[in-house]
């Protein structure tokens, strides 16, 4: 038997089922690896050993009185950008350090209603603006296969919780790429689905037109099982989309055989790194053996793509971030003189560098006199990044490059640097997806100097079963994604013997 | 076009950020180049384009006119900085 450390939520779900061994078990142990790795990776913020301990008890109770389901007992974590009812909920803010959120996210409902257990709330950078989970009050997280680099951001602490083994699977929210690039740089498998197959609803608001959940994992099949558990319509969420949902595990084997990929030409020009880009050829010419074709196609304006989201996020950031303001929530400063030094000095202490900034360039951005220059001009474009895809669409089944066009780089390279444009170049290949409402994937591609590298995979709306399928054949025929950081009873981390 | 320190201010002030005297020339230079990165967006033509809000360009769905909501008044209070007898507390606004 696999070690039970080492296994995913479906080889859970089999070995809680056969009574291998009891949810608070498995629970325990994970919390004690937590415990054991935690002040290094710094994946978690905050660790609900009780509600998890309870939850298991709950969940083998249910287990023995027959009333389980499919996933219950198995053990998870979520991002700490969902509302999570008594427990804190941070968004890696100062801001809202000590917000006890009132009530659950649906995607945190949904998961109760499977009998799932949290483990706790990890990382993450600070409102989700951040490519390396530098920007989180809480301190950056590590790279478990290197920790003198980053997780990628802004999911980065469930990032580095999966990879390290610290939970089976952990969810993420996605706004510009911040699934996709920690899956690339961790080594694991990411899906962000379509704009609205998954409820916004108690998931903290960064930029509304983008954002959407989604989950790290170590194998297209888990991912498949979360991604089931939290989508589905919500009336709580007016974006939410009424369809009915997929089983994406009885897609997933389906034969690749004719499967058209599309190569955008932009995603491997100048910039990629050349090394990475081999193991994103390998990984295409795995698809050509199981019959797919390759086609290059061209997205005309994706140079454009980074330049339009730093108009749209941050406008729409400003916005949403409008509501902390002292009163109702989260952090006020100390002895205000009046309402507007309040206003003020509570934002000025409660936000951190980068959320400041991202407010700023959104506020000036809608500022009468730039408004159509800016906004207008930078929806505009989001129409064109838009067709292109439709164009792409109409001759190719799915669109594949790299996710990143290189691996994990060293903590404090980037976010020290008093560009900040360097690191907003990080999503130069995932935010146009984001852009559209597309959904896309993430997938470990293979290994360059020990460190993994992700294939992206975009389809149409609502394609996520073929994207899983697509993910899954890929992964029967190649063992990237088994790879890990070291070796033990996980990854190699100090403390496995 | 180019920003000066006192467009700096005054943005800080419409989106209501205290900065100081530091982080406000560290924002002169931060957000000079962002928008250097996005004016490249000016070289494209875009004049055949509707603006895009919204990956889907859906209407908004309207549901029916009723009260989903529960009273939490209390619950939603113990999150505030300052409340009393059912009141969020400010600064005084009027003398």
């Amino acid at each position: 038997m696999t070690h039970m450390m080492n296994q995913g939520v479906a080889e859970l779900a089999q070995s809680l089922a056969r009574k291998d061994f009891s949810s608070v078990e498995v629970t325990q142990a994970f919390l004690d690896r937590i415990q054991l790795h935690n002040n290094d990776l710094n994946a978690f913020v905050t660790i609900t050993g009780e509600q998890a301990l309870a939850q298991a008890k709950t969940a083998d109770a249910m287990r023995a009185a027959g009333t389980a389901g499919p996933w219950t007992g198995v053990p998870f974590a979520h991002k700490d950008i969902f509302c999570t009812a008594g427990v804190r909920t941070a968004c890696g803010s100062r801001m809202l350090d000590k917000f006890i959120a009132p009530y659950n996210a649906t995607v945190v409902e949904k998961m109760n209603a499977a009998g799932m257990v949290m483990l706790g709330k990890t990382n993450m950078d600070e409102f989700a603006m951040g490519s390396s989970n530098e920007t989180s009050w809480y301190g950056p997280v590590k790279n478990p296969w290197d920790r003198t680099l980053v997780p990628g951001g802004s999911s980065g602490g469930s990032a580095s919780a999966v990879a390290a083994h610290l939970c089976p699977a952990a969810t993420a929210t996605d706004t510009g790429g911040s699934i996709r690039q920690p899956a690339a740089f961790c080594g694991l498998t990411g899906i962000k689905p379509t704009y609205g197959r998954i409820s916004r609803w108690g998931m903290i608001a960064f930029a509304s037109s983008l954002d959407q959940a989604g989950v790290l994992t170590r194998s297209a099949e888990d991912a498949a099982i979360l991604l089931h558990t939290m989508s589905g319509f919500d009336p709580k969420d007016s974006t939410s989309v009424d369809l009915p949902v997929p089983d994406y595990l009885a897609t997933l084997d389906k034969p690749l055989k004719g499967l058209r990929i599309g190569l955008p030409k932009q995603h491997f020009a100048e910039g990629l790194n050349p090394q990475v880009e081999k193991l994103i050829r390998d990984a295409l010419a795995e698809f050509e053996k199981q019959g797919a074709i390759l086609k290059e196609v061209s997205l005309d304006n994706s140079h454009l793509s980074v330049s339009a989201y730093y108009v749209i996020a941050p406008a729409e950031a400003s916005a949403n971030l409008s509501r902390y303001d002292g009163v109702r929530y989260g952090h006020r400063c100390d002895k205000p003189v009046d309402l507007e030094d309040m206003y003020k000095r509570s934002r000025a202490e409660g936000f951190g560098a980068e959320v400041k900034r991202r407010i700023m360039v959104g506020t000036y951005a809608l500022t009468a006199g730039f408004y159509d220059a800016y906004y207008i001009k930078a929806q505009k474009i989001r129409r064109l990044i838009k067709d292109d895809f439709d164009r792409a669409f109409s001759e190719v089944d799915v669109i594949m490059g790299p996710t990143s066009p290189h691996t994990a780089f060293a903590l404090g390279s980037k976010h020290k640097q008093k560009d900040p444009v360097a690191m907003y170049l990080e999503d130069i290949y995932t935010i146009a997806v984001n852009l559209a409402g597309l959904p896309g994937m993430s997938i470990p591609a293979g290994l360059l100097n020990g460190l993994p590298v992700g294939l992206q995979i975009v389809g149409r709306d609502f394609s996520e079963g073929q994207l899983l399928n697509i993910a899954h054949r890929f992964q029967q025929a190649t063992d990237w994604h088994t790879r890990t950081p070291g070796v033990g009873a996980g990854t190699g981390l100090k403390g496995d013997q | 076009m180019a920003l000066a320190l006192k467009d700096i201010e005054n943005i800080a002030h419409l989106a209501r950020l205290q900065l100081s005297e530091a982080e406000k020339t560290e924002a002169l230079d931060s957000i000079s180049s962002i928008l250097s990165m996005i004016d490249q967006m000016q070289a494209l033509d875009t004049a055949g384009a509707d603006p895009l809000s919204h990956g889907f360009d859906a209407s908004q769905r309207l549901r029916p006119d009723v009260v989903t909501e529960t009273d939490q008044r209390d619950t939603l209070l113990k999150l505030a900085p300052n409340a009393a007898e059912g009141l969020f507390l400010v600064p005084k606004v009027l003398e």
